[in-house]
């Protein structure tokens, strides 16, 4: 089955004031029609960065792409005319779910003025526009009476599946009057609505609380492997990663470490830092195990794989180069010359 | 606090405009100090030269002589130690009012701070040009009376600034954390909330020593100041006004030295505030 | 209000006896149109050398009781006694000497340095306060602490922005310990951390328990934390306790359901899917309105007629501390 996502080799730069930060190194990344992929991994490590270079929103001016692809259905976003990319993908086949849902409303306008914008715009009704209607300022392009109808109509329908009380009233609303749970509730709908290919879900639950965070995560699964769906789901909580997800890939300083099923990276993970990662979670009576040493500074990154200054594997191989992608079986693989479990 | 000083110089030279402004003012406290020494004819002060009044600039007297026969130019120079005198001492003044007053009512959140800042309020919405004229009726012109009309009416802006950056500092984490830690509200206030706010009132005070010089010599220009002799230069514009346009160095002279006074100190509290603010929490900031 | 006294030498360190802290909340035109009822009748002992765990979701008023107790805020009422003596009421020069015995930790505790003041005169502020130390003893107190948390002499001349964020947080801590407190209460100190940063952190506090023989007070909302630190827990929920018991107690027969609800939203890797099965619907009712009776009851599976009619107090069932009609 073809991939609908497909990053190869990404390397992005960010030129800072204390020098230029290279926060991807060629990073690989693959999403299979209707799978939940994970991306985990900790501050730092490039996850925010990747989900925005796969959208196109990178900073101007301060980051650069210095190679690499990102093949979605058949075109690479990279190369393409970013209009086109504008239009058709982003907001489109490709939506997102903001990591706080308190900031990412206007909070002077009506939830319902913002959906039925977003609409407008990004309907699955609406045909893509011509080249030429492109070009037009904003105001010109009409929403027809009959289409605006049929996505009202839509929309409530979205506010129902995501159980959110009241649709109708709902749209009369301002964005605060809703708590944090409802209004990821909503920003589920609003990404679900064009009828996107891929849903990338960035930090979704992060600033919401356990009991929300269950509700939320439990509505996100079902309503996307009712519509075959696919997912990209940052984290730094591996805990949320485990209820939700089919794979799972952890990135450490930029790099990929090791990319598995779910169940397999958690119960047998072959990188030497994912252990490390899981070892540390907090269990109960337990020792605490941290991992020695630092998060490195990405200006000068440690040279060849990453994360060797912090590993009990580390050998010359590790200094010298990154290690390539190796297979350990099946769909999982591992950037590693010494995988747990091997000789 | 010297190295505070000094990281603040280097940032300071690459703005143009404020350098510019810091120039001014020196050269202006250079006219003040030497005013002796640089003036051609010092003894004009007082002594009056009937014959030679009015007389356009030239080689003996730089930029002309007055209605009195005195050379502009150094009363100018001596008008300058007035100007900077009464900047300092009004500002000065308005800064030891004003600071603690914001600090106790940024610091405390009950009726005494209501109170201080409608007080402030008060003061703020009498105009210094009236009063000013009242106090000149009631106690005389002079130079003190000057001072204390600006003084009265400056403080508030102080106090305000203050009183406003204290009560944003109260919910920086540093201040809770370090009351928590049993500090009392003086050391609290004095060493920790006023340094902190010291960038703010710096700044202001920069600029209100202009704000202050011009609405000296607008009182100058009133006769409300110091009486002559004394080369006051908003006097020495208002005895200039029969005799223009023909004389008209006689105006000019002591306006553009009001003019490069006030820009002069409004460039360097621009500078400053540039400067200070921004890249100073920037810097000292977290991570 | 018994607990298990034998367990842990009498007295106890801090007991809080209906203590309540309430906000007013105010109209556009000032005028108070009702109130906020953050913390409103807690009641607990915290024994000496213990790790009480005080967890809630978000609104639960576990923050501001920490910050009452510590003198933050003023209790609206309700009593706390520290080392036996009322101090709730205090105020001014006498409040400010308890904190000698009874600090708190911030969650970033970086945050808590003057970014203007240099490591050396910030951790010898706690003792100029506090004592009457010359200069030079107080100079080898403050290396001590500085050891005892891992850090270099030579950062005392640095300032806070030029230590990295790991070490301005041992810096805070040092800053805390060079009183010696008896009992310090820790405010979502993993909050926002990395997995293995919150590791390390979590192992800092444990040496410093140790050496220093601090009592924690653990407030957090991160339930598998809580159940590796601490020996107690008291769960909360819109102001009130709903259950406290030993650790282990709670963990395997959580009896309130909220208590339920809650450790069955919490992802345990390896085990079963919590969306799966995860029941609690609905939100917390704003703290501005709250139900009549048990406030759990708007979201409670087992909710009775009782329950609406009846607000449930704290009673013991087994060794543990339930506030619910139906456990």
């Amino acid at each position: 089955m073809a991939d609908l996502l497909s990053v190869r080799g990404l390397e992005v730069e960010f030129v800072t004031d204390q020098g230029v930060a290279r926060v991807l190194d060629r990073i690989s990344l693959r999403i299979a029609p209707g799978e939940v992929v994970g991306l985990v991994g900790e501050s730092g490590c490039g996850k925010t960065t990747l989900a925005r270079s796969i959208l196109g929103i990178l900073p101007m001016g301060a980051a650069r792409v210095r190679g690499g692809e990102i093949q979605f259905k058949g075109r690479d976003l990279l190369r393409e005319d970013p209009r086109v990319v504008n239009e058709e993908v982003r907001g489109r086949a490709i939506t997102v779910i903001p990591q706080d849902p308190f900031t990412s409303f206007n909070p002077l306008f009506t939830v319902g003025a913002q959906v039925m914008d977003l609409m407008k715009w990004k309907s699955p009704h609406r045909a893509v526009a011509a080249r030429t209607q492109r070009r037009w300022p904003a105001v010109l392009h009409r929403y027809p009476r009959t289409r605006y109808r049929a996505d009202r109509a839509a929309v409530l329908e979205a506010l129902r599946a995501v159980h959110l009380p009241e649709p109708e009233r709902a749209l009369g609303r301002l964005p605060h009057e809703f708590s944090g749970g409802q209004r990821q509730r909503l920003m589920i709908a609003m990404a679900l609505l064009p009828r996107p290919d891929l849903v990338i879900a960035d930090e979704p639950t992060t600033a919401l609380d356990v009991t929300i965070q269950a509700q939320i995560l439990r509505l996100l699964r079902q309503l996307v492997k009712e519509r075959g769906v696919s997912v990209l789901f940052t984290t730094h909580d591996l805990g949320t990663a485990y209820e939700i997800c089919d794979r799972v890939v952890v990135m450490y300083a930029g790099q990929e470490m090791e990319a598995a099923p779910t169940g397999v990276f958690f119960d047998r993970p072959a990188h030497p830092y994912t252990r490390r990662l899981l070892e540390s979670l907090p269990s109960p009576g337990g020792e605490i195990r941290d991992i020695p040493g630092e998060v490195p500074s990405l200006i000068a990154p440690p040279s060849g794989c990453r994360f060797h200054p912090r590993c009990d594997y580390a050998t010359t191989e590790c200094r010298a180069d990154r290690p390539a992608e190796r297979a350990v079986g099946g769909q999982h693989r591992v950037h590693c010359f010494h995988p747990l479990g091997s000789a | 606090m010297v190295s505070g000083a000094w990281f603040v110089l280097t940032r300071l030279c690459r703005d143009r405009s404020a350098m510019i402004g810091l120039i001014l003012i020196l050269a202006l406290v250079l006219c003040a100090l030497l005013a002796p020494v640089l003036a051609t004819h010092p003894d004009d002060l007082f002594e009056l030269h009937p014959a030679k009044r009015l007389r356009a600039p030239s080689a003996e007297h730089l930029m002309g002589t007055d209605r009195m026969g005195s050379d502009i130019y150094s009363r100018l120079l001596f008008g300058a130690r007035i100007t900077i005198l009464i900047g300092i001492i009004a500002v000065g003044a308005s800064l030891v009012i004003g600071v603690p007053i914001g600090l106790l009512a940024g610091y405390y959140h009950s009726w005494v701070s209501d109170l201080l800042m409608r007080v402030s309020d008060i003061f703020l919405a009498v105009p210094q040009v009236v009063l000013a004229i009242a106090i000149a009726q009631t106690l005389g012109p002079s130079l003190p009376n000057v001072i204390l009309a600006l003084s009265v009416t400056y403080w508030p802006w102080f106090a305000r600034l203050v009183y406003a950056e204290t009560r944003s500092l109260q919910n920086e984490v540093f201040v809770e954390s370090t009351a928590a830690l049993g500090a009392s509200p003086f050391r609290l206030v004095v060493l920790h909330v006023l340094p902190s706010i010291a960038s703010p009132i710096i700044v202001r005070a920069s600029i209100g020593m202009g704000f202050t010089i011009l609405t000296a010599a607008a009182l100058g220009f009133l006769g409300l100041g110091p009486p002559p002799p004394t080369p006051e230069w908003g006097r020495t514009i208002a005895e200039s006004r029969e005799f223009l346009p023909d004389a008209w160095w006689y105006a000019l002279a002591p306006g553009l030295a009001i003019f490069l006074t006030v820009m002069g100190f409004n460039l360097l509290g621009d500078g400053l505030r540039d400067v200070l603010d921004p890249r100073l929490r920037r810097d000292r900031g977290r991570g | 209000m018994t607990e298990t006294p034998a367990r842990y030498g009498p007295p106890p360190l801090l007991e809080l006896r209906e203590l309540a802290r309430h906000f007013p909340i105010r109209n556009a035109f000032g005028r108070r149109i009702g109130w906020l009822r953050a913390v409103d009748g807690v009641s607990l002992d915290v024994w000496p050398g213990e790790t009480l765990g005080l967890v809630g979701e978000s609104g639960c008023g576990k923050s501001t009781l920490g910050k009452t107790v510590m003198g933050i805020f003023t209790p609206t009422a309700g009593e706390i006694r520290f080392l036996g003596e009322q101090i709730g009421r205090l105020r001014g020069a006498a409040r400010r000497r308890v904190a000698k015995h009874l600090q708190y930790v911030y969650q970033d505790p970086g945050a808590s340095l003057d970014p203007r003041w240099k490591i050396r005169r910030l951790l010898h502020e706690p003792l100029i306060i506090h004592t009457t130390l010359p200069r030079a003893e107080r100079e080898t107190e403050v290396q001590t602490i500085l050891r005892a948390v891992g850090l270099p002499g030579a950062h005392l001349d640095l300032y806070p922005h030029e230590l990295s964020g790991g070490q301005q947080r041992r810096v805070g801590l040092a800053r805390i310990l060079t009183l010696h407190p008896r009992l310090v209460i820790l405010d979502e100190p993993t909050s926002g951390l990395d997995v293995s940063v919150q590791a390390s952190v979590l192992k800092l506090f444990r040496s410093l328990q140790s050496t220093f023989a601090l009592t924690y007070l653990f407030i957090s909302h991160d339930l598998a934390v809580v159940r590796m630190m601490c020996q107690r827990v008291a769960v909360m929920y819109l102001g009130r306790i709903v259950e406290l018991a030993d650790t282990t107690a709670l963990f395997q027969t959580p009896r309130h359901p909220y208590t339920q609800s809650l450790l069955a939203a919490v992802p345990q890797i390896g085990g079963r899917r919590v969306t799966q099965e995860f029941a609690l619907e609905g939100e917390p009712p704003s703290p501005r309105q709250m139900p009549s009776g048990c406030r759990f009851r708007t979201r409670c599976p087992i909710a009775v007629a009782r329950c609406a009619a009846e607000e449930p107090a704290l009673r013991e069932i087994a060794g543990q501390q339930v506030a619910c009609h139906l456990a």
